[in-house]
């Protein structure tokens, strides 16, 4: 059951992030650093970690003269969450009837 | 993953964050408890100048203290100064219950819960405006109410499920009002004042007190 754990969500940081794009359609930086009260740093490697997996896009856009970066899950990503939940529900699940043995 | 206890907190960090990044949950019980007060104020002054039956559909045509314009120009006046007040509550309670629980008034939810609840609140106000200019006056008491509770059916996506409620609500006591345009006045008291003061109070009770 393990092997469904997946590693790219093995951070806390990483879990957060997916969770508010899996109900949001895309957030800028400075939306997911206050939701998920990251440093820049911190949330920037998470972010490219997730991007390199393919499980989350980036688009770069100009607001005015300001450059505004906003992320969504790829359609990849939102599988890949998603059984990773499952994974986590069900080995939840275990635990709890081990408890009751 | 080391233990299920551990996975289980994670799962539950998890549900909050949705809930949070995509709904709105600063809005306060108070807000609705003072929004209440304000309109039931409102229709009490209204009461007091106009008599009740001058707004309603036969009452239109005699009209013994004041003139058209006058009364126009009165109701137009009180339903402003009602609205005003109104929302400086609102705001107001919401800022302060955004500061306890130390999230932002000013964010990405909030900007779509603004969004969603202006188009219908908008176009419901010219509405009423363009019966005003009309001469149509006993319209616009049913209307407001269609009209916002509307507003705020479409706005509950952005927010707890309760508003949907308060919204159809508002929405059948402004089709009834429609067809009993002698209690305008009435009507529009129940829905503006005691629906938001019961589900202002229903609120506080239910999210604001807990935490």
């Amino acid at each position: 059951m393990l092997e469904h754990f997946n590693k790219a969500f093995e951070s806390k940081a990483r879990l957060g992030i997916m969770s508010v794009l899996m109900v949001n359609e895309s957030l800028s930086f400075n939306a997911l650093k206050e939701l998920l009260q990251l440093t820049d740093g911190n949330l920037a490697t998470h972010l490219r970690a997730l991007e390199e997996q393919g499980y989350v896009s980036v688009q770069k856009q100009f607001v005015g003269r300001k450059p505004n970066t906003t992320y969504a899950a790829t359609d990849e990503g939102r599988t890949a969450f998603s059984q990773h939940l499952n994974a986590l529900e069900a080995f939840i699940r275990s635990g709890a009837v081990q408890e009751t043995k | 993953m080391d233990s299920p206890n551990q996975s289980l907190e994670t799962l539950t960090e998890i549900r909050d964050l949705m809930q949070r990044s995509s709904k709105f949950l600063s809005l306060s019980g108070l807000s609705g408890i003072f929004a209440g007060i304000v309109a039931l104020a409102g229709a009490l002054v209204a009461y007091l100048r106009l008599k009740t039956d001058a707004l309603s559909y036969d009452g239109m045509s005699n009209v013994s203290a004041l003139t058209r314009g006058e009364m126009m120009r009165f109701v137009l006046l009180d339903g402003t100064i009602v609205l005003i007040l109104a929302l400086i509550f609102g705001v107001f309670f919401t800022i302060r219950k955004a500061r306890q629980s130390g999230q932002s008034v000013w964010n990405n939810t909030s900007k779509r819960l603004v969004f969603s609840l202006m188009i219908p609140l908008v176009t419901g106000g010219i509405f009423c405006l363009a019966m005003f200019y009309r001469g149509i006056l006993w319209v616009s008491f049913p209307a407001t109410l269609i009209f916002y509770g509307l507003a705020l059916l479409n706005a509950s996506k952005y927010t707890v499920r309760d508003v949907e409620y308060l919204g159809i609500c508002e929405v059948i006591l402004g089709l009834i009002s429609l067809f009993m345009t002698g209690y305008n006045l009435l009507v529009w008291a129940l829905g503006f004042g005691v629906l938001h003061i019961v589900y202002g109070t229903f609120m506080y009770f239910k999210y604001d007190r807990k935490r």
